[in-house]
């Protein structure tokens, strides 16, 4: 490994990415506004998870029904039109207070728990409530880490996945092949230009975010600091791995594609994974990415310590390890 | 003169085509050696396995008696036929990374020098126009000062003033005693530069020598070339090997005087006449064939 031909490499590539005003912009912007996007839609009374019908006057009606929260309740003048729109689930239900009658779609999961709610409003408490007194979080706060890893997981997977390739069909590859630079000292400089690219950004948009909609932080920066760096090592060696060999930009992307958006669905970026199928929950556990929100989640919202997000830690640096042994052994010029 | 490269029973075979078939070869040191041949004939598999870049399925090459190896990619300089160059970077910036890979380097100021590249050094490489793209490659290949440079089809896309001033950087590298392996498409481009050319066909070579030995080897006429439309259609009975063009009649002969009394006896016009020698491009189509191969 000779240091200064990785140097130049790696200062090169660092002038490619920072030169290209647009994709910085991109790498910038995009996950900022995506969680001032999710702030702005979850600020406020809440939002409406049913919508129903209502035949006749709403403002008219003591129904105890109509007071629940998280239902929107429109009025509906046509009963047949609206029927129609309970049958294509554009309302979760209709109801007529006046005839004391309802309409669900047998078909809706939605309807048939607002069929629960409607006849438990009026009905006498048969337990006794009890509230929970732990930090209070809001949507935004639980998706943060979540928006934060996995823009770093396209940043990584298609800065250096994609990239290889696209120097590896435009001839370039070719070229450093005829020189005396070793594919170490090219794989290197790559990992390590996307690695530190990839945390920076990632700083820059966690300070915006943070200034602009403020979220909690119950743990470490450090640690913080320290999950991200592994997860970017583990998924910009999952990189190398999809371009070891591929000469395709076209499969290439297809491939990064195939690997990105199952990994954003299991990880549990949006919503959370309990419940879904037991399979399902284990195969989410081989991907990066889950480990990398598990650990952010647990040290922003819960406050955990090196001792507690061990395990995925060690999972990362496992990863990293795998894939990056195993992408440098298949690497090839052309 | 000591062979620098030297190939011998060198085979590539790909799925059912044999690229390169048997090809021995002796690149002199200090010599400028071109390698010719027409579309398919096994050339870039040949450069490529001489530069090191694709492995031959049989035979062995050397460079200074022994294999390639790491000193090989030391030494020698490439410029590939088209070789992208990272986007956002300045000519400086590639010359300083490329510069990094290698022990021994040419000054950066010499070879701005050498190469012209003053007045677009510090541009986006993206933004620079064909004949300033290939001379900062050239430059780059100088880089490192090698004793052995391939040019792989320099001047292909370049306008007449930008493909002389290449010949002319060719010929200042030359003359610092680098051996060079020029493969081109313009035989007028080969017959300037090169001390000694190969034409290659069907993986192996076919003709080999200095232009003016192959030259002289293979032809001992001229060529009376007249216009299509002062030639008589159909052609009058001549006792001369007459070959009809698209848009002019060439006729071969080895006595000038004699072929112009028989035109003239035909009545044929001789104000459009023109004679010349035959070229690099007479004896390419004469090995090679006329038919267009893909």
């Amino acid at each position: 490994m000779n240091f200064k031909r990785f140097w130049a490499l790696l200062v090169c590539r660092n002038y490619e990415f920072l030169r290209d005003r647009s994709t910085l912009t991109w790498n910038l912007l995009f996950p900022i506004s995506l969680i001032a996007g999710f702030a702005f839609a979850f600020s406020g009374p809440g939002l409406a998870l049913y919508k129903v019908g209502v035949l006749g006057d709403i403002g008219g009606n003591s129904s105890a029904f109509l007071q629940t929260r998280y239902v929107q309740f429109v009025p509906a003048a046509d009963r047949l039109a609206a029927l129609t729109k309970v049958e294509r689930h554009q309302l979760d239900m209709l109801f007529d207070p006046t005839g004391g009658r309802y309409w669900i779609n047998d078909e809706s999961p939605k309807g048939y728990l607002l069929e629960r709610v409607l006849r438990g409003a009026d009905a006498p408490p048969a337990f006794s409530k009890q509230t929970v007194n732990g930090r209070v979080i809001r949507y935004v706060d639980w998706v943060m880490p979540g928006v934060l890893a996995m823009n770093m997981m396209f940043s990584c997977l298609f800065g250096v996945g994609y990239v290889i390739v696209r120097y590896r069909k435009n001839g370039m590859l070719k070229r450093l092949k005829a020189t005396p630079l070793t594919p170490l000292e090219f794989l290197s400089a790559q990992v390590a230009s996307r690695w530190w690219l990839t945390l920076g950004t990632t700083v820059l948009v966690f300070v915006g975010a943070d200034f602009f909609i403020g979220f909690p932080m119950h743990g470490s920066y450090l640690n913080l600091l320290l999950v991200f760096a592994i997860g970017a090592l583990s998924l910009i060696s999952l990189g190398v791995v999809v371009s070891a060999r591929t000469t395709s930009e076209e499969l290439a992307g297809g491939l990064l594609n195939f690997l990105s958006w199952p990994m954003t669905f299991l990880s549990g970026v949006w919503f959370s994974l309990e419940g879904v199928h037991p399979f399902l929950q284990q195969c989410a556990q081989v991907a990066p990415l889950t480990h990398m929100i598990d650990a952010a989640r647990a040290i922003m919202i819960d406050g955990a310590g090196l001792a507690e997000i061990s395990g995925h830690l060690l999972a990362l640096t496992a990863m990293s390890a795998g894939l990056m042994a195993f992408g440098a052994w298949q690497f090839r010029w052309e | 003169m000591p062979a620098l490269l030297e190939t011998h029973h060198l085979i590539k075979h790909f799925r059912g085509v044999q690229a390169v078939n048997g090809l021995d070869l002796a690149i002199p040191s200090g010599c400028c050696f071109g390698l010719l041949g027409p579309n398919g004939a096994g050339k870039t598999t040949t450069v490529e396995i001489l530069e090191g870049i694709q492995e031959p399925t049989s035979g062995t090459i050397r460079y200074r008696g022994e294999p390639l190896g790491p000193r090989f990619r030391q030494e020698v300089g490439i410029m590939f036929q088209s070789t992208a160059l990272q986007d956002h970077i300045t000519g400086r910036e590639n010359l300083r990374m490329f510069g990094s890979f290698y022990p021994r380097t040419l000054p950066v100021d010499e070879l701005i020098k050498s190469c012209a590249l003053g007045e677009f050094l510090d541009r986006d490489t993206r933004k620079l126009s064909g004949g300033q793209r290939q001379r900062l490659l050239l430059a780059i290949a100088l880089v490192n000062d090698p004793d052995l440079l391939f040019l792989d089809e320099p001047t292909t896309g370049l306008d007449p003033q930008a493909r002389r001033n290449f010949w002319e950087l060719i010929h200042q590298i030359k003359s610092r005693g680098t051996t060079v392996l020029l493969t081109t498409h313009y035989m007028e481009e080969a017959y300037h530069l090169c001390d000694e050319i190969a034409i290659m066909d069907h993986g192996r070579i076919i003709a080999q020598g200095t232009p003016r030995d192959l030259l002289a080897a293979h032809f001992d006429d001229v060529v009376l070339q007249l216009p299509l439309a002062d030639f008589p259609d159909p052609a009058p009975a001549l006792a001369l090997t007459v070959i009809r063009g698209r848009d002019a009649v060439e006729i071969l002969t080895r006595d000038v005087n004699a072929a112009i009394q028989e035109l003239l006896a035909q009545h044929i016009s001789l104000a459009r006449l023109q004679i010349r020698p035959r070229t690099l491009e007479d004896l390419f189509l004469e090995l090679t064939g006329r038919e267009l191969r893909t």
